[in-house]
């Protein structure tokens, strides 16, 4: 297998010396942060087994695929409907966009001061590290951030890039640009596929992809269960892998860890002691494989119960209405599904706040720790208004900024414990 | 009942042990072995309860067998103790600066504190006190007896020690250029006290509040009086040691380093 492996990422033309640096370093990271942890759900063997083999078993999948003529797409964001993908008979796969080990190689040609969000997507391109990267045939960038838009240009200038633009408000003009953009986005899949997408090719793949979420949203119900019956840090790899992996298969497998979460719910059988603090974590996506802070906080003895982020709520808290119709007709309710997400891209995003007081409550949540990775302006900011907002509710905050590398990881532990103190003193004796 | 708290930071190591109200406190370099230092400091002596705080905490209190506490909490603990009616805390250590507003019952209502870089913390003064040749001890006081003061821009460690380097070479007076380095960070700490919010008394704790300059440049800019203690620096560890003398006597283990 590993032989295999080895030729299959020197077709793709990854810098193999380095990529075995990143493929060691990655193993070692998985056993102190999940395979250390007591008491996991067996249904987390799949996904054990996902990323122990992360660069090998799907990525030969995709390729099978494209031998037969099929394309592979690849994206970065929610905003990217991926429906579309799949009912051009194209499959769409999630980057990974969470590794220190490639932001030194972007910081080469990209500015320092970038979140490391961008950086480490375009390290991955730029070291020819990941043959998810080089396995696609069309790589799907998005304008929900200036720093994103910017290096899809300077990507562009190594593989074929095709960028969605999201607007800046929700007003009618907003989502009538968006609606315009998803219609252009069919054409584009349609063209690089060949495969025209019909009314009942499209139905198929919005029931498809709505059954993932309807999982995902299952998986995250039993989070709400005190003591909570699957570790923040568990959950967080079933959702990053959803993101790449066949949505059938995915939707089968979180079934199943879902059918085990809810005997062990029945039994109030728990990965952490009863009335251990809940955490919600909200702000910045967290993209495979970042597990650092939710590493943290479980390591000082609280739960995360729920992550309100693109690798959270809002990847699936919204179905697409499966109310068939023409292809146009689909491709509106579509449209509208998308541009409800409420992305701090937004102005404003009053949503966002609704959403993370409503979370609280759902949730059973002693406090949020807000997230925004440095230099991510937007949600930087926008902590601001998430604080005042909690505030007015009573909810506790603590506002982390960070990266992927480890350097801060002390100063963060002492904030957390501290956070996790004043919670203990709030709670009713 | 011997007891002791033990604060590990990244400069120095405090060390407070007693029985009751009568304790003693030590202070030494962290140096690059802190647990053979904290073992030296401790001594032969078995403690019924060690609590460990600091930077620190984690490696010495998994290798002592000791319980922890985060720095925030031992601050506030040990700040309500030497002043009853502390109402915030501004902690400034090696490198981190904290700000703590207590409840009416001296618990941790809200912190600040600095982010990953060093701005605004103890090592921002002692990379400048290099570049100046000054013992860092010696920096608050030229810069106090400094009647001119050269403007820093930079709040950023690096970026600051090349601004000093610049303005030495343009001819500047070292202790114009000190006082101007505090202003700058007494800037910084203002500004996270103000995210805060600051209610009185407040306790200004740590290695910081040992310079005379910072001292009175924040007293200026937060425009409150700052309470320090005779010994500030060991604060921490003696919410530690309080924290620890408090403690249920079931809840921690007896220690002998």
């Amino acid at each position: 297998m590993t032989s295999e492996n080895q030729s299959m990422w020197q077709e793709l033309g990854i810098d193999l010396p380095k990529h075995e640096v990143l493929m060691n370093a990655l193993g070692p990271i998985f056993q102190e942060v999940y395979l250390s942890q007591s008491n996991r759900p067996e249904g987390m063997g799949f996904y054990d087994f996902v990323v122990g083999d992360i660069h090998g078993i799907r990525v030969r999948e995709l390729r099978e695929h494209a031998k037969g003529g099929g394309k592979v797409v690849a994206t970065y964001c929610v905003f990217v409907p991926e429906e579309i993908v799949w009912a051009a008979g194209g499959i769409p796969v999630g980057l990974c966009a969470g590794a220190q080990y490639s932001v030194p190689i972007a910081e080469e040609v990209l500015p320092r001061n970038t979140c490391a969000l961008i950086k480490s997507s375009f390290g991955f391109k730029l070291g020819r590290i990941c043959p998810y990267v080089q396995a696609s045939h069309l790589i799907v960038g998005e304008t929900t951030c200036d720093g994103k838009k910017k290096m899809f240009e300077i990507l562009a200038e190594q593989q074929p890039v095709y960028v969605m633009e999201v607007p800046n408000k929700k007003t009618a003009a907003g989502r009538s640009l968006w609606r315009e953009e998803v219609g252009a986005f069919r054409d584009k899949i349609e063209q690089l596929t060949g495969n025209k997408i019909t009314a009942d090719k499209l139905a198929e793949a919005t029931r498809l992809v709505n059954d993932r979420r309807r999982a995902l949203k299952r998986l995250y119900n039993l989070r709400k269960a005190n003591p909570v019956p699957i570790s923040g840090l568990d959950a967080l790899l079933a959702m990053q892998v959803s993101f790449y992996d066949d949505v059938k298969r995915d939707t089968q497998m979180l079934n199943a860890l879902c059918d085990e979460l809810v005997k062990r719910v029945e039994a109030a059988e728990g990965v952490f002691p009863k009335d251990a603090p809940r955490i919600i974590i909200s702000g910045s996506p967290m993209a495979i494989p970042n597990w650092k802070l939710h590493h943290l906080i479980e390591s000082a003895g609280a739960a995360v119960v729920c992550e309100e982020s693109c690798t959270g709520t809002r990847h699936f808290e919204k179905l697409v209405p499966e109310t068939g119709g023409t292809v146009e007709e689909q491709l509106d309710k579509l449209a509208e599904r998308y541009i409800d997400i409420n992305c701090a891209c937004f102005t404003p995003n009053e949503g966002r706040l609704d959403d993370i007081v409503r979370l609280v409550r759902e949730y059973q949540a002693d406090g949020v720790v807000h997230y925004n990775l440095q230099f991510c302006h937007t949600y930087a900011n926008e902590a601001v208004q998430v604080e005042k907002r909690l505030e007015e509710e009573g909810i506790p905050l603590l506002r982390i900024e960070t990266d992927y590398s480890d350097e801060d990881a002390g100063q963060l532990r002492t904030r957390i414990d501290a956070f996790l103190e004043t919670l203990k003193c709030a709670a009713p004796a | 009942m011997r007891c002791a708290g033990l604060d590990v930071g990244s400069r120095t190591i405090k060390l407070v042990k007693g029985c009751g109200d009568g304790f003693e406190s030590v202070t030494a370099h962290t140096g690059v072995r802190p647990l053979q230092r904290c073992r030296e400091l401790l001594g032969e002596a078995a403690y019924d309860r060690l609590i460990v705080t600091g930077y620190g905490r984690m490696l010495v209190g998994a290798e002592l067998g000791a319980a922890t506490v985060s720095e925030i909490k031992a601050h506030a603990v040990g700040a309500r103790s030497l002043f009853g009616d502390a109402g915030s805390v501004i902690d400034v250590g090696g490198q981190d600066c904290k700000v703590i507003l207590l409840n009416g019952s001296g618990g941790v209502q809200k912190f600040e504190m600095n982010d990953r870089c060093a701005a605004g913390t103890g090592k921002f003064l002692e990379v400048m006190a290099d570049t100046l040749e000054q013992p860092l001890e010696e920096l608050g006081r030229m810069a106090l007896s400094s009647r001119t003061e050269v403007n820093i821009n930079s709040l950023c460690t690096v970026f600051a020690e090349s601004e000093v380097v610049s303005l030495i070479a343009r001819g500047e007076e070292p202790a114009a250029i000190a006082r101007g380095l505090h202003r700058a960070i007494a800037q910084r700490i203002a500004t996270l006290a103000r995210r805060v919010g600051l209610r009185e008394r407040i306790v200004f704790t740590g290695g910081g509040a040992l310079n005379p300059c910072l001292v009175s440049m924040l007293e200026e800019k937060l425009d409150f009086r700052l309470s320090i203690a005779d010994d500030p620096q060991t604060a921490g560890a003696l919410g530690a040691y309080l924290l620890a003398m408090a403690s249920e006597a079931s809840s921690l283990q007896p220690v002998q380093a």
